[in-house]
């Protein structure tokens, strides 16, 4: 099989994308849950990269969404592990099936 | 810049998949995270095979500086009286359902990729310089660029206000 360097990068996007998945689904814990979310975005944000690489647009669109993602990946592993630490100080526990007990 | 040889690509993304996958499948937390962090340098790797070194750049000072702190100290901060072990899969059965559907979907996209065919003859891209991105964030994405720095001091402001103690009221008075 003839495997071009945009092949490479789109099966290595899907297989860690595939891995994180398979980390959120099959783990309890709210940190690993969040490092599995962050792999996943990583391997979207590959996809725009290769993409944009063998892609017609000489505009730097693809990479300035990237950029974006990024920052919002980074806030959104910020509010997550806020929620983790101020969820862990009421229950002393951070799996998530004890999540399912929150009140107000 | 001169990309790199396809052995040398795919040596990266073998490693790259290799140390998510362990990083995965390990139970010790720490480990996981030090281990993603060397997922997202190998990912920094490939932003430079793309001829995007600015996106490598903030990967790696985004994902590998700021966000794996951040990790390991949530880590260090709910681990030590934690007796649940929360790393271990929730049961057996769990992980398998987990592993089938990951691996449905890996087998989906695979064969997606390798049926699709890339229109021939497109040049890449030249290489983005910082003022070019910079031209394009001053200029067309504007909006874009205020929405997400708005965005980001909000969700730091509140991951502060929720991470903060609770000042319980004094029962005595």
């Amino acid at each position: 099989m003839n495997l071009d360097p945009l092949h490479l990068c789109l099966l290595l996007s899907a297989a860690l994308f595939c891995a994180g998945l398979a980390g959120v689904l099959s783990r309890s814990g709210a940190i690993f849950a969040l490092l599995g979310i962050e792999l996943m975005l990583n391997a979207a944000n590959l996809n725009f990269a290769a993409f944009w690489r063998h892609g017609q647009a000489a505009a730097p669109d693809p990479i300035l969404f990237v950029l974006f993602s990024i920052a919002v990946a980074a806030a959104e592993a910020a509010v997550g592990l806020a929620l983790v630490i101020a969820f862990y100080r009421h229950r002393r526990t951070s799996r998530l099936p004890a999540a399912s007990r929150l009140k107000g | 810049m001169i990309p790199p040889p396809l052995p040398v690509l795919a040596a990266i993304a073998a490693a790259a998949l290799l140390t998510a996958a362990l990083a995965m499948m390990l139970r010790n937390l720490i480990h996981s995270a030090l281990l993603l962090v060397l997922t997202w340098v190998f990912v920094a790797f490939f932003y430079l095979w793309a001829g995007a070194p600015f996106l490598a750049f903030a990967q790696v000072v985004v994902y590998v500086g700021a966000i794996s702190m951040v990790v390991l100290f949530a880590v260090l901060l709910t681990r030590r009286h934690d007796p649940a072990k929360p790393t271990r899969p929730a049961s057996l059965a769990r992980a398998c359902s987990a592993l089938a559907v990951s691996g449905g979907a890996f087998a989906v996209l695979a064969w997606a990729v390798l049926q699709w065919r890339p229109v021939p003859g497109n040049p890449p891209p030249a290489e983005p310089s910082v003022a070019t991105l910079g031209a394009a964030l001053a200029g067309p994405q504007l909006h874009a660029l205020l929405i997400t720095g708005v965005i980001l001091t909000a969700t730091l402001i509140g991951a502060a206000l929720i991470a903060s103690p609770v000042e319980k009221p004094d029962s005595s008075q």
